[in-house]
C-alpha cells in the first residue's frame, strides 16, 4: 500500500486533465462530482498509506517512492519521489480529507454558475498541488506545489474576473506571494550550495545532514524559509493579500485561504525542524515573536470588520500567526494539531459563511443579516460549534491546540504568552459579534436599503463601507450578469428586491457543515495533554521531529493555571460580545482605523505613491544615466578616438609606403645599435 | 692604368643596397602605378640578391632557399597586383596611384 503514494496526487491530476478535455461537455452536476469523485479517491488512497504506515514500526515509517529523475544535471540531481512519512500524511489526509468535503459543498455552492466546470478544474488542479507541496520528497518539488497552489489561488480568487476588484485581488495575491517565493528559492540555493542535495529524507538527505551545518548558514536558510512561508502563509508584513483574497468563491477561502494552502508554510517550518533547530537561538524567537504580532494585529483587525468574509480572513491571519507562535516556540506538534483543528473549524465557518451567504442572496454585510438562526437551523447550529471551537471554550477543539500552543510560548517567554492570551480574548469577541451579529439579534434584512441602513445606526454600527472593502459584496455579481442566478430555480427567492426571504442551503451544502462540526468537536482527541498514552498526535509525529520538540518543564498546577486563565479570556470575550452586541447594554467601539486595517494598505499605497515614487525614480534616473551613461559613455569614446585615428590613413600609397620606409629604417637603426657585431 | 679589381661578396652587397635604395625611392617618388610596381621588384630582387651573396658567404645553403620561396611570392603578387592595375587603368588611362584614395579615413 505504501507503493500507492504517488496515487494520491495522480488521481486529483487525473481529475484535473480529464476535467481540462471534458469538462464543458459534462457540465453542471457531472463535472462536480467527477472532481469530487478524484478527490474522494485520493482521500480513499491516503488513508490508506495512513494505515500501512501505522502498521509500520515506529521509526521505520518513512517511506519514497521515487518515480523517476526529474533533473539530471550533473552532481544536482532532482527526483520525482514522494515522502510518505507521519508529517505528510497528516497534511495529506486533512488536505484530502477536507478538499473532498468542499468539493461536495461547491456542487451546491456552484449550481448555476456559468463557470460551473471550469471551477472544479481549478479545483482539482488545486489539490493535485498541494499534494505535490506535502508530499514532494525535496525542496525542489514542494516548489513546484508551492508555485501550483499559488496559481490555482490566483486563478481562484479572480474566478469571476469580470468584475475588476476581483481581477485585482487575484494579482495582489500573486504579486506579494512572489516576494515571499524569493525567499524559499534563495533558501534553496543556500540550501544546495551548503549540502549539495535538496532531497529531505534518505542518508544524504538535508534533514540528516542538518546537523553538519554552521549555524549561520542554517540561520540562512530557515529565515528565507520563512520569508517564503511569511508570503504563503500571510503573516506580517505579507499578509496582505489573504484579507484580499476572499474576492474569490467561498468554498475557495474555505479551502484554499483558511484550511489548506496558507498553512503550508507552517508545513514548510515544521518539515525543516532540524535545520531551525541548528540555528541560531535568536531565529526561532523572531519567527515566535512575527507570529504573535500578526495574530495580535489580524485579531484587532477583524474587531471591525463587517464584511463576514472579512472577519474570517483577518481571523485567519490571526490563528496562522498562533501557529507559527507555535513553530517558534519549538512546539512542532502544537503547531500541526492547531493546523488540523483549525482547518476544522475555520473551513467549516467559511462554508457556514457562504451558505449564509447563498441563503441571504448575495449578501455579505453582516449589517443586513440578523437573527438567521431561525431561518437557517443548521448553518446556525454548526457555525455556533465553529465559533464555541475558535473561541477556546473546551471542549471543542480549538481549545486544546490553542491552550497546547500557550503553554509552550509560556515556557518559552511568559511575554509570548500574554499576547497570545490577549489575542485569545479578542478572538472569543470577534467571532461573537459575528455570531451575534449573523445569527442572533434583530432581522435586519427585507427593509430596503436606507431603512436597512437606518437600523444600522440604530444598532450603533458604524455606517459606510470600510476603505479596504474593495467591492467584495454580492460576490455572484459576475454570475448574476450571465443570466445564471445560483437560486434562480426558486422564483421566491429572485434577486430583483432589496433582499429575498432567506433560506437554508440545499443538503449538499449542509453535510460538509455537519462532519466538519463533528470534526470541529472531537477534534481535540487528537493530542489530549491528560497522560502521555493520550497524546496521539505527538507520538505519532515523534519519528519526524526526532528529539527537536521543545521540552518543557511546567508543573501540572500551572499547566492546569494557563489552561484556566484561557478559558476565563476566552469566556470574557465572549460576554463583552454579549454585553455590546446581543443585550446593546455598550455601545460598540469600532475604531475606524480598526475598519480599514490599521491602513497597512493605504499605507502602501501612499508610500509607494509618495515617498517610494520618488525613490523609485531616482533609481530609474540612476539607472539611465549612471550605468547607461557609462555604456554609452564607452562607446563614445571609441567612437571618438575612431574619428581622429582615422585622419591618419590618407589613402595615398606613397605616404603607406613612407611610413614602412620610416618603421624600416628605425627597427635598423635599433638593431644596429643595439645588436653588436 | 685601371686595375682589375678582384669581385668580393662585398660588391654584391653594396649593388644590392643600391638597386634597394632605387627600388625604395622611385616607390616614393613615381606616381605611375606600373612604374611603382617595378620599383616593388626592384627591391624584392635586391633583397634576394643579398640573401644569395649571404648564402655563399656563410656557406649555408638556407639563403637560396628562400630565394625560391620570395620568386613564388613575387609570382603571386605579380598577378594579383597586375589584376588590379589593369582593371584601374581599363577604368581610367591615365590614373595615378594617387587617384586610389578609395582606403581614406
Amino acid at each position: 500500500m505504501l507503493d500507492l503514494v504517488w496515487l494520491i496526487p495522480a488521481l486529483p491530476l487525473a481529475g484535473f486533465l480529464i476535467l481540462l478535455v471534458a469538462g464543458r461537455r459534462l457540465g453542471e452536476p457531472g463535472a462536480g462530482w467527477l472532481a469530487t469523485a478524484a478527490s474522494a479517491g485520493s482521500f480513499v488512497v491516503t488513508v490508506g498509506v495512513f494505515l500501512a504506515l501505522l502498521g509500520e514500526d515506529h521509526h521505520h515509517r518513512s517511506h519514497v517512492v521515487t518515480l523517476f529523475e526529474w533533473l539530471p544535471a550533473g552532481g544536482f540531481s532532482v527526483d520525482v519521489g514522494f515522502l510518505a512519512d507521519p508529517l505528510s500524511i497528516t497534511m495529506a489526509l486533512f488536505v484530502t480529507g477536507i478538499g473532498t468535503l468542499i468539493h461536495l459543498y461547491s456542487i451546491g455552492y456552484m449550481h448555476g454558475d456559468a463557470g460551473f466546470s471550469r471551477f472544479f478544474v481549478y479545483l482539482n488542479l488545486f489539490i493535485f498541488s498541494m499534494l505535490v507541496l506535502v508530499l514532494g520528497d525535496n525542496l525542489l518539488l514542494t516548489f513546484l506545489g508551492w508555485e501550483g497552489v499559488g496559481t490555482c489561488s490566483y486563478f481562484l480568487i479572480s474566478f469571476w474576473f469580470t468584475k475588476d476588484a476581483n481581477a485585482s485581488a487575484g494579482k495582489k495575491a500573486f504579486i506579494t506571494n512572489r516576494i515571499g517565493d524569493w525567499g524559499f528559492m534563495v533558501a534553496m540555493f543556500v540550501t544546495f550550495a551548503a549540502l549539495g542535495t535538496l532531497a529531505y529524507s534518505g542518508e544524504n538527505g538535508i534533514l540528516e545532514q542538518a546537523h553538519d551545518l554552521a549555524p549561520v548558514t542554517a540561520t540562512a536558510i530557515a529565515l528565507l524559509l520563512f520569508v517564503g512561508a511569511c508570503g504563503k502563509s500571510a503573516q506580517l508584513p505579507l499578509f496582505v493579500w489573504l484579507p484580499d483574497a476572499m474576492a474569490g468563491p467561498t468554498p475557495v477561502s474555505a479551502l484554499i485561504h483558511a484550511a489548506t494552502m496558507v498553512t503550508s508554510g507552517v508545513y514548510l517550518m515544521a518539515r525543516v525542524n532540524p535545520i531551525l533547530a541548528q540555528s541560531y537561538d535568536w531565529a526561532p524567537t523572531l519567527i515566535a515573536w512575527v507570529g504573535v504580532a500578526t495574530a495580535l494585529f489580524a485579531a484587532t483587525i477583524a474587531v471591525a470588520q463587517t464584511d463576514i468574509k472579512k472577519v474570517l480572513a483577518y481571523s485567519t491571519v490571526s490563528q496562522l500567526g498562533y501557529m507559527f507562535l507555535a513553530v517558534g516556540s519549538g512546539a512542532y506538534v502544537a503547531a500541526v494539531f492547531h493546523m488540523v483543528t483549525h482547518a476544522f473549524f475555520k473551513a467549516l465557518m467559511f462554508l457556514g459563511s457562504g451558505s449564509v451567504i447563498h441563503g441571504m442572496g448575495d449578501e455579505q454585510d453582516m449589517r443586513r443579516m440578523g437573527g438567521l438562526r431561525k431561518l437557517m437551523p443548521i448553518t446556525a447550529v454548526t457555525f455556533i460549534i465553529g465559533w464555541l471551537a475558535i473561541a477556546g471554550v473546551p471542549p471543542f477543539a480549538g481549545f486544546w491546540s490553542k491552550d497546547e500552543i500557550l503553554l509552550y510560548a509560556y515556557d518559552k517567554s511568559p511575554a509570548l504568552w500574554a499576547v497570545g492570551l490577549l489575542t485569545a480574548l479578542l478572538t472569543a469577541f470577534y467571532m461573537s459579534r459575528q455570531v451575534f451579529m449573523v445569527f442572533f439579534g434583530d432581522e435586519r434584512w427585507g427593509h430596503a436599503d436606507d431603512a436597512a441602513s437606518a437600523d444600522v445606526a440604530a444598532a450603533g454600527v458604524p455606517a459606510g463601507e470600510p476603505a479596504g472593502d474593495t467591492g467584495l459584496t454580492s460576490e455572484h455579481a459576475a454570475s448574476v450578469e450571465s443570466g445564471a442566478d445560483p437560486v434562480s430555480q426558486e422564483p421566491a427567492h429572485g434577486h430583483e428586491g432589496a433582499h429575498a426571504q432567506p433560506h437554508e442551503s440545499p443538503w449538499l451544502m449542509t453535510l460538509p457543515l455537519v462532519v466538519l462540526a463533528g470534526l470541529s468537536i472531537v477534534g481535540g482527541g487528537l493530542n489530549l495533554p491528560f497522560t502521555s498514552d493520550l497524546h496521539l498526535l505527538e507520538r505519532w509525529l515523534e519519528p519526524v521531529l526526532e528529539g527537536n520538540e521543545r521540552v518543557i518543564d511546567v508543573a501540572t498546577g500551572t499547566k492546569v493555571g494557563l489552561a484556566v486563565v484561557a478559558v476565563i479570556a476566552g469566556l470574557l470575550g465572549i460576554a463583552a460580545a454579549v454585553a455590546v452586541y446581543l443585550q446593546k447594554r455598550v455601545k460598540p467601539v469600532e475604531p475606524q482605523i480598526l475598519a480599514e486595517g490599521w491602513r497597512f494598505d493605504s499605507s502602501i499605497t501612499a508610500f509607494a505613491g509618495g515617498p517610494g515614487r520618488a525613490g523609485f525614480e531616482a533609481v530609474s534616473a540612476f539607472d539611465k544615466q549612471v550605468v547607461d551613461g557609462a555604456v554609452n559613455g564607452v562607446a563614445h569614446l571609441t567612437r571618438g578616438s575612431g574619428r581622429g585615428l582615422r585622419l591618419v590613413q590618407t589613402g595615398f600609397v606613397r605616404s603607406y609606403a613612407l611610413g614602412l620606409t620610416v618603421g624600416v629604417v628605425a627597427l635598423l637603426a635599433y638593431f644596429l645599435t643595439r645588436v653588436s657585431f | 692604368m685601371l686595375a682589375i679589381a678582384e669581385v668580393t661578396p662585398a660588391w654584391y652587397l653594396v649593388l644590392g643596397s643600391l638597386l634597394f635604395t632605387i627600388g625604395a625611392v622611385g616607390l616614393r617618388v613615381r606616381r605611375n602605378p606600373l612604374v611603382m610596381f617595378m620599383c616593388v621588384e626592384l627591391m624584392l630582387n635586391a633583397v634576394t640578391l643579398t640573401f644569395v651573396t649571404f648564402s655563399r658567404m656563410l656557406e649555408d645553403v638556407h639563403g637560396q632557399t628562400v630565394v625560391v620561396f620570395v620568386l613564388v611570392v613575387a609570382a603571386a603578387e605579380v598577378v594579383v597586383g597586375l589584376g588590379i592595375m589593369v582593371a584601374l587603368l581599363r577604368k581610367e588611362p591615365e590614373a595615378t596611384a594617387d587617384d586610389l584614395t578609395v582606403l581614406k579615413g
